[in-house]
């Protein structure tokens, strides 16, 4: 049993027909091809299968595919534009904020919920925005700089 | 497209250069084991035990072989053939138990891989598993060390009744002389608890067999591919020429993708049974129950003293929680520990006897330190136990016994020669740091007030660069290729396997400067077997202590190469490899890189006895392992009402000896002291009595989150190793070694006014908060 869905991710439409268990996560990784996003747990506790969902972050492994029909998405690989990275990106690569990379994608998606809704996060606001995504190499320190230091590029 | 910078004049090693690897990382791009598809590929679904200890009495597959889309349902019968999970450190006596890739006839841990299913994807495997009938006769377990040696115990392997797997003595000196002229003893029980390495990524594998070529593909997230090549080529009888391992990016390991796994073995066999690619992906659950585990460890520590506080002497009786079988390092992990026991002190008698338990439990082997966090958090607890009892301050008494700048290298009393140092200078600058008179003042003061404030400090040591041949159970070496291509463009191929630690920037670097290239010139390659020459691997803070030392010597050798070909453009026989460019001596006239790459190419003449292209390969094998120290320093305040523990200062001063970018150094210091912090504060791998892991999955195992976490202030001293020419000795284990003595001693000391002498990791505030509410009832 399928259910058709037609989603628009990183501003392009998708049509398919998917099983109603299939989560989003899988969907985007195995269906639609976008590995970017991350399965670190399958249990919404690491955050890096983050992705954003009608304006807002969310854990991809715990939305299921056709609850996304007629929504619109944005995955890691549609925040840079042009062949321009986002200066959440650059602000990341510069701080040193990451080490192995794999909860990245998750990072950078929540950094931009943080940076939407505030524009100039004081370092607290940072870690509390920030503890839904774990990390284990960095111990954080870079992850914040690099927040702060795309809030700083915002605000200029 | 890259701008082309062949020549450059600035110097590269030292700087803070952001990272070459991360373009793929930030942009979701990048390749890991999960993100491989191939044309026809499988899925795997492992069916592992949910008991700890049982026989098997039946497994019933008929429902799951019958299940649309499922190809293939194998147990442990089937797989005989298969082999067993490798164990390579070897001591007098051990007793190695038999892992086969699937149970045959018995179960000894939770997680046990039992069966696995192959279907056309992994939603349809997993279905499959759960059909699957197992009929387990369930015994009682053992998942404690100490009950586990106790008379009586449950027997983890029948064959061994006891449960010891080995004994080992080892001894320097004269500790009974010396115990029998101490003024003072101090012993203490001290637990390094069983810790889950927790990778963001989990462990994957693709194994792909090309029949008609008789090759395998194994793509795996490993920190040692080579290492799994020779090890799976060979139990599964494969040609090693025809067995190409790849780790592609990799997500993480902290020594637990060290092992050569069941699955690794597992997933090659079925791509030959069913002539497909096959994919396993572990699931978090699995990554809990089935990866290695760190630490565990029971110490029983006694030092000893005179009255000025000189140490004259340590034992130590360690109980090791093994696990229910070995992955490559098991064994061998408590035996770093006693390498190590003396620490940064002089103390010139020691004692060690490890005993190695079996438990119905995941294997423990090589997380993040393996082996010196704990030996660290003995001693740096025993010295600071040794100062309360003495009433001397703790860094007085850890100053006293320092080794002494004038006596390296030095030889310890377990058979190490510490390269050099200057033990003191990390923690005075923490001091300096931290203002450390004017602390303990403020300390007083809160103390007044009802508060309980506290100082800890640890000063670490470290054996890192593993390490010379002989002290290593698989070699110690590691190689590096360096290629000019005729366009001028230079490819480094190492034999070690970064997965976070960017070599891919600090090889670069000194890639760069010593060919007088820009960074953006410089390719660096690694992780596939039929690329780069045989490697040993990223671990145990090696990298670039002997994979850059390698690179290094191949950068000579090509450097000799290079300037032949510009003298011999130049006609000349004296001249200078600088800056990108071959300059004669004599004259000043001078020819590019890209143009003496042409002609070492082109080859229409060459320099007497000189063969054409510009490549060259060096496996440099270390003397001597490296000893990175530094001193931690920690100012917390234990809340009395909630026994939480507040981090108010985190100082962490490092020496591992020259520092080829700072940026990726404090990334690791950060790093590193997020899971010592992590250890001495929240996480622990708690099993029941019948042998279930209660931890078992993010909502019960603590991992540091972002806003547990301290700002660390990061400080070097830079001592050069004499061990390698780069003068570099490693970075990637020392937070971890630091941060747990340094954290707990300063909790003790916020509750020593209770009468706190000792507590055990981790400092949970439940644990606080009894403890608080007990001496006050008292």
């Amino acid at each position: 049993m399928t259910e058709s869905i037609t989603v628009n991710i990183n501003g392009t439409t998708y049509s398919h027909d998917v099983e109603p268990r299939l989560l989003l996560i899988h969907y985007l990784r195995e269906v639609v091809g976008l590995t970017g996003p991350h399965i670190g747990c399958e249990t919404s506790l690491c955050g890096a299968c983050t992705v954003e969902l009608n304006g807002k972050a969310v854990k991809s492994c715990a939305v299921f595919a056709i609850q996304c029909d007629g929504a619109k998405i944005l995955t890691i690989e549609g925040m840079a534009a042009n062949g321009k990275l986002h200066k959440i990106q650059e602000a990341f690569w510069n701080e040193h904020g990451l080490q192995c990379g794999f909860c990245t994608p998750g990072m950078i998606m929540t950094t931009k919920q943080i940076l939407d809704r505030n524009p100039n996060p004081t370092d607290q606001e940072i870690r509390h925005g920030l503890e839904g995504n774990l990390c284990r190499c960095t111990g954080y320190q870079h992850i914040v700089n690099a927040v702060k230091a795309a809030a700083k590029v915002a605000g200029a | 497209m890259a701008t082309t910078t062949i020549t450059k004049t600035e110097k590269l090693v030292g700087k803070r250069i952001r990272r070459r690897e991360d373009p793929r990382l930030i942009t979701g791009t990048a390749t890991y084991v999960d993100d491989i598809k191939m044309p026809g590929m499988l899925y795997a679904a492992i069916l592992r035990s949910p008991h700890a200890a049982a026989k098997i009495r039946s497994i019933d597959i008929s429902k799951a072989k019958a299940l649309k889309g499922v190809h293939a349902v194998f147990v442990g019968e089937d797989t005989k053939d298969a082999g067993a999970v490798p164990c390579a450190a070897s001591l007098p006596g051990l007793r190695v138990p038999h892992h086969n890739v699937l149970a045959i006839d018995r179960v000894y841990l939770v997680g046990h891989p039992v069966a696995v299913v192959v279907a056309t994807d992994r939603y349809i495997a997993r279905d499959g598993a759960e059909l699957i009938e197992v009929d387990y006769e369930v015994e009682s377990a053992v998942a404690d060390p100490e009950k586990a040696l106790a008379p009586g115990a449950h027997a983890v392997h029948p064959q061994w009744p006891d449960n010891v797997a080995f004994n080992f003595h080892q001894e320097g000196g004269d500790v009974a002389k010396a115990f029998a002229e101490a003024d003072v003893i101090v012993k203490q029980r001290i637990v390094s608890q069983r810790l889950i390495p927790n990778s963001m990524e989990t462990r994957g594998v693709v194994a792909d067999w090309r029949a008609a070529d008789r090759t395998m593909n194994l793509y795996t997230s490993t920190q040692a591919p080579h290492l799994v090549r020779s090890l799976v080529a060979q139990i599964l009888g494969l040609e090693e020429n025809r067995f190409r391992v790849v780790a592609p990016e990799v997500g993480g390991g902290f020594g637990a993708k060290i092992q050569t796994y069941a699955e690794e073995i597992l997933l090659a066999w079925i791509s030959m049974k069913l002539q497909k690619p096959v994919k396993w992906i572990e699931s978090r659950r699995e990554n809990f129950t089935c990866t290695i585990h760190g630490r565990g460890h029971v110490d029983f520590y006694e030092i000893a003293a005179k009255r000025d506080g000189t140490i004259l002497g340590i034992k130590l009786k360690l109980i090791q929680d093994l696990g229910a079988y070995f992955t490559i390092l098991t064994p061998g992990i408590p035996t770093l520990s006693v390498l190590m026991m003396p620490g940064l002190y002089r103390t010139p008698n020691i004692s060690a006897d490890i005993v190695g338990a079996f438990t119905n439990c995941s294997p423990t082997d090589a997380y993040r330190g393996a082996g010196r966090p704990e030996a660290t958090h003995g001693i740096e607890r025993m010295v600071d136990m040794l100062a309360a009892e003495l009433k001397m301050d703790p860094a007085e008494i850890r100053l006293k016994n320092f080794v002494r700048n004038e006596e390296f290298p030095f030889p310890t009393a377990t058979g190490l020669v510490y390269d050099t140092g200057d033990y003191s200078a990390p923690l005075k600058k923490a001091m300096d740091m931290a203002d450390y008179d004017k602390l303990r003042k403020e300390q007083a003061e809160a103390r007044k007030q009802g508060r309980y404030m506290g100082i800890g400090l640890c000063a670490y040591g470290e054996i890192c660069a593993f390490g010379p041949s002989p002290a290593t159970p698989a070699g110690g070496w590691e190689s590096a290729t360096v290629k000019i291509e005729p366009s001028g463009q230079v490819t480094v191929l190492t034999g070690i396997s970064p997965h976070g630690q960017g070599e891919e920037t600090t090889f670069a670097q000194i890639t760069g400067d010593e060919l007088g290239v820009g960074i953006d010139d410089v390719l660096v390659l690694h992780g596939d077997t039929s690329m780069v020459p045989y490697g040993i691997g990223t671990f145990g803070s090696r990298s670039t202590a002997v994979g850059g030392t390698a690179l290094y010597y191949a950068l000579q050798d090509l450097k000799a190469k290079v300037k032949k070909f510009g003298a011999m453009l130049l006609e000349s026989e004296d001249v200078t490899l600088a800056g990108g460019k071959c300059t004669d001596n004599k004259t000043g006239k001078s020819v590019g890189f890209k143009e003496i790459a042409a002609a070492a190419y082109r080859a229409m003449k060459l320099p007497p006895n000189t063969e054409p292209g510009l490549v060259a390969t060096h496996f440099w094998e270390p003397s001597n392992f490296t000893f990175p120290f530094g001193a931690h320093l920690v100012v917390t305040e234990v809340n009395g009402e909630t026994g939480d523990v507040a981090i108010k200062r985190y100082i962490a001063v490092d020496d591992c000896g020259n520092i080829l970018n700072p940026l990726i150094v404090d990334g690791q210091v950060h790093g590193g002291v997020a899971q010592g912090i992590g250890q001495a504060l929240w996480e622990q791998a708690v099993y029941d009595d019948n042998g279930q892991l209660v931890t078992g999955e993010f909502m019960d195992y603590t991992m540091p989150r972002a806003h547990m976490m301290p700002w660390i202030e990061s400080a070097h001293t830079v001592t050069p190793t004499p061990v390698n020419p780069l003068g570099v000795k490693g970075v990637g284990e020392a937070g971890t070694i630091g941060a747990s003595p340094a954290v707990v001693n300063s909790v003790v000391d916020a509750l020593s006014t209770l009468g706190v002498k000792h507590l055990d990791m981790p400092l949970t505030p439940e644990k606080l908060w009894k403890l608080i509410s007990a001496g006050r009832q008292a």
